[in-house]
């Protein structure tokens, strides 16, 4: 059994600001990442498939068609945009780095079929690093 | 307890299988299926799980375990055309997952005993690429 980790990367502004919470909550919650103008990270996103060798191809994993749905579920529209402001799923969640990764996770998930139709591979795990200090993992099984 | 030491080497290779049409190469393996070759910076970490020693407080000898390392991946794989000069990707495609395949089967037998065995393979063929292998066993998270 394999494990094939690809990494991916995009750039995108957030803000961290809850709904739920004052203004003034908000800030000694979120502190500099409260800040009303947003701000910007190189976001690295691992995504780790598992499955076993296929024969004729000597791989466990088609790189391309992964390639092909992460570029269209995650970077595409994560790159160079306003995570709050132009993701439909951060209108009301806020964009902290453990819901951006059970967002791409379960984006991933919902379109894993279409991209790989046989009993494997199957999506094990992402990471995203917000930073090179700040790294957090979502396990496909963790989530619907 | 696992520990894991690094090695480095650089080669050449192409992915195609002569069993399929240049169509069906060019599909599956794009760019990597250039018949003239190309190359890479692999880098390898390999893992060892095992309790220290009660004498030493080792798990191995990190000395003995860098020359293993260079035994049996620096010298056959560093600097060669890997499908033209190591078996077995003289009839193996030589993709990352069979590369950790090929050292994994290389070190296993020198480095699992009583104490402590190979727990993983890591193979990386670029930074954006890795393939970790953990022997026959369904790998853990």
């Amino acid at each position: 059994m394999f494990r094939v980790t690809r990494r991916y990367e995009f750039a995108a502004s957030h803000r961290l600001h809850s709904g739920e919470l004052s203004e003034v909550e908000n800030r000694q919650l979120y502190g500099k990442c409260n800040n009303p103008h947003g701000h910007g990270h190189n976001y690295v996103v691992e995504v780790s498939v598992r499955g076993p060798l296929e024969g004729a191809t000597g791989r466990a994993v088609d790189i391309a068609a992964l390639d092909e749905m992460v570029g269209r579920e995650v970077v595409g529209p994560f790159d160079h945009h306003n995570l709050n402001r132009e993701v439909a799923e951060f209108a009301s969640v806020v964009p902290t780095s453990e819901n951006l990764g059970l967002e791409i996770c379960r984006r991933l998930k919902r379109n894993w079929k279409q991209a790989f139709p046989g009993e494997w591979p199957k999506l094990e795990k992402i990471r995203i690093g917000e930073t090179s200090r700040n790294v957090f993992e979502v396990g496909a099984d963790e989530i619907e | 307890m696992v520990i894991t030491r690094k090695v480095e080497f650089s080669a050449s290779h192409v992915c195609r299988n002569p069993r399929l049409s240049d169509e069906e190469n060019q599909r599956i393996y794009g760019m990597a299926a250039n018949p003239h070759g190309h190359g890479h910076n692999y880098v390898v970490e390999v893992s060892l799980a095992g309790d220290p020693d009660a004498v030493t407080g080792m798990v191995l000898d990190l000395k003995d375990l860098k020359a293993i390392l260079e035994r049996e991946i620096v010298e056959p794989y560093d600097h060669r055309f890997l499908n033209y000069e190591v078996p077995p990707f003289d009839r193996e495609v030589p993709t990352t997952e069979n590369i950790a395949l090929d050292i994994w089967r290389r070190l296993e037998p020198c480095l699992s005993d009583g104490r402590k065995k190979l727990h993983a393979v890591r193979v990386y063929e670029t930074s954006d690429l890795y393939v970790d292998y953990f022997g026959e066993t369904p790998c853990s998270a």
